[in-house]
């Protein structure tokens, strides 16, 4: 081989290997950098109101910006009851939707009926939104909230949940709509791990004479137990921090009762609603300071659910 | 009752169930996009691309905000496709099995699901506050924010679905690495690649709530970056939520289009992945 281009090749690769290498690499601290100034500047925007309330910030449930007063507690409870109540029904839902699509559904119609599912989590929040408000909301009003105030409301105790006027809108509406957002992404990740499962396993099982529902409540479960843990957690993650469609449905009124079918506020609602009318610097960090609270936790849950489905081999 | 019967009854309720919970499902999403091309047609006018959104009470359409909206997409696409896909080259070309490559690709799948309005928090306190004004510019970079971890995701994915013995062959011709990355790793991965860019922007086109404290809305036509621009996605809230009748109207007509493109771009990203696939 003549040597000058065998020199050139080496020139090429002594200047171009350490340089894309570092490009690739300083890409890749400008990812964890985006991380770092988010929790920076949530931090650091918290600050005054931290100073003005205190650690009341976290335990209060006033929110007064006439009085300068502000505290995390009821969009905080919002947001755990939507999200709670989102999971009541997206979790038993993917799971029958994951059981369906790995157990009984033909090969033929299995593609395209995930397609559809995955088509779900494509809309975009703000179709749920205006969906929920204008479709949904009315019949809600006029059909279910009166049969279930007139049916549950009576009774003790869990009564409580079900009282007040029907007015459609409010927490309980917020609650299963947000279940129907967060369902795609854990029946994908359900039906995924649930497919995990080694088919010698299964063919064992059904070749003792198990049904199908045996399989999957005996075999299929325990062996993924932690996948499908994770899978909820990522579920949970999207329903504590989801915004436009819950700010649509929920009312946006800033007060605790005991009734689902109240209007109330969550956290992300809140700053959707508020934050560009905010005045006064305590105002606005109070508002940073909930979207602080928000990051935190739902950095937790998905970081949490993200462990348990590495722990689980995804 | 007899235990077998009871263990077969037992399952067939529950295989009932689980159809009847996929079909009801499958019925919604038909339910919604049935109610939006139902409403969002009644709004299908030419008045809807070519003028600007009215005040209250008088005809306009959303010519404004479809522009803002594609020149944030598009930019914002154009800035979020280097980045992620630099990022997502180093984590499979030059750091398996490296400590920090895991920290970041978790903390790039937290990111991934992280709530966008935080990102809108982000941007408002590093742009809008410095610069004392909403911009269409603070709306792009949010949108890339958001875009960049998916296309990290994808990327990564992708090019370490590309054989190692294409890499080794390339290298045993003398090709430096770097030339073996660009000409081997992205060709065989490109469909792949792109795949996530397009889910990236379908993504990006809907986003609603890191643009309310960024981009905010404008009346008015304005292709100037430096001012708050209108867009899709917050035209429709205001109007959805408004009292007006004319733009309620609208706000289906936006929430169509939205949701059409949205669709496409995510039936078009399968297409793309299942080709490859099957070339495999």
């Amino acid at each position: 081989m003549d040597e000058a281009p065998r020199r050139k090749g080496n020139a090429r690769s002594r200047i171009g290997d350490p340089l894309f290498k570092w490009l690739t690499w300083s890409f890749t601290m400008l990812v964890l950098l985006i991380l770092g100034g988010v929790v920076f500047t949530l931090v650091e925007g918290s600050i005054p109101v931290f100073k003005t309330m205190g650690l009341d910030f976290l335990i209060t449930a006033k929110w007064n910006p006439v009085t300068d007063q502000y505290g995390v507690i009821v969009p905080l409870v919002g947001t755990l009851v939507t999200a709670l109540i989102a999971m009541l029904v997206g979790v038993p839902t993917s799971f029958a939707i994951a059981f369906f699509l790995t157990e009984l559904c033909p090969y033929f119609i299995r593609q395209p009926i995930s397609i559809a599912i995955e088509l779900l989590a494509a809309v975009p929040s703000i179709i749920y939104g205006i969906w929920g408000l204008f479709i949904v909301a009315p019949y809600f009003q006029s059909h279910i909230e009166p049969v279930l105030i007139a049916v549950l409301g009576p009774i003790p105790v869990l009564g409580a949940l079900f009282q007040g006027p029907a007015i459609g809108i409010g927490m309980l509406l917020a609650g299963l709509i947000l279940g129907l957002m967060i369902l795609p992404f854990i029946t994908a990740v359900t039906r995924d791990v649930f497919s995990s499962v080694p088919a010698v396993l299964r063919e064992s099982a059904y070749g003792l004479g198990c049904t199908r529902w045996e399989v999957v409540r005996r075999i299929v479960l325990p062996y993924c137990r932690t996948g499908v843990v994770g899978a909820v957690m990522l579920g949970l993650g999207r329903a504590l921090g989801e915004t436009m469609a819950v700010t649509f449905v929920i009312g946006n009124a800033h007060r605790l009762s005991t009734s689902l079918m109240a209007p109330g506020t969550t956290i992300s609602a809140t700053l959707a609603n508020e934050f560009t009318e905010a005045v006064g610097d305590v105002y606005t960090s109070a508002l940073i300071g909930l979207g602080l609270v928000l990051f935190v936790l739902t950095f937790f849950v998905l970081a949490l659910g993200k462990r348990l489905l590495l722990r689980a081999g995804h | 009752m007899n235990p077998v019967v009871r263990r077969h009854l037992t399952d067939k309720i529950v295989v009932a169930v689980s159809f009847a919970v996929t079909a009801a499902i499958l019925a919604v999403l038909a339910f919604i996009l049935g109610t939006l091309i139902y409403n969002g047609l009644a709004a299908m006018k030419l008045s809807l691309f070519t003028e600007s959104t009215p005040p209250p009470g008088s005809a306009g359409g959303l010519a404004n905000a479809i522009m803002g909206s594609l020149m944030m997409t598009v930019l914002a696409t154009l800035i979020a496709t280097p980045v992620g896909i630099l990022a997502g080259t180093y984590l499979a070309e030059y750091a398996r099995g490296n400590k920090l490559a895991s920290v970041v690709r978790f903390i790039n799948d937290v990111l991934l699901s992280a709530p966008s309005i935080i990102i809108g928090l982000f941007v408002y306190t590093i742009i809008v506050m410095p610069m004392g004004h909403f911009s269409a510019w603070a709306g792009t970079v949010a949108l890339a924010i958001i875009a960049v971890p998916i296309i990290v995701r994808t990327t990564e994915d992708m090019l370490s679905l590309v054989p190692d013995t294409l890499r080794e062959a390339g290298m045993a011709l003398g090709t430096p690495k770097w030339m073996v990355i660009l000409h081997i790793g992205y060709k065989a991965a490109f469909q792949g690649m792109l795949t996530g860019i397009l889910l990236a922007i379908a993504r990006v086109s809907g986003e609603t709530a890191p643009l309310l404290f960024t981009a905010l809305n404008n009346q008015f036509w304005s292709m100037d970056l430096n001012a708050p621009m209108a867009n899709l996605p917050v035209v429709i809230f205001q109007f959805a939520m408004s009292p007006y009748a004319d733009w309620r109207e609208l706000a289906w007509g936006g929430a169509l289009l939205i949701t059409f493109t949205v669709l496409v771009l995510n039936v078009l990203a399968r297409v793309l992945s299942s080709q490859k696939k099957r070339a495999a």
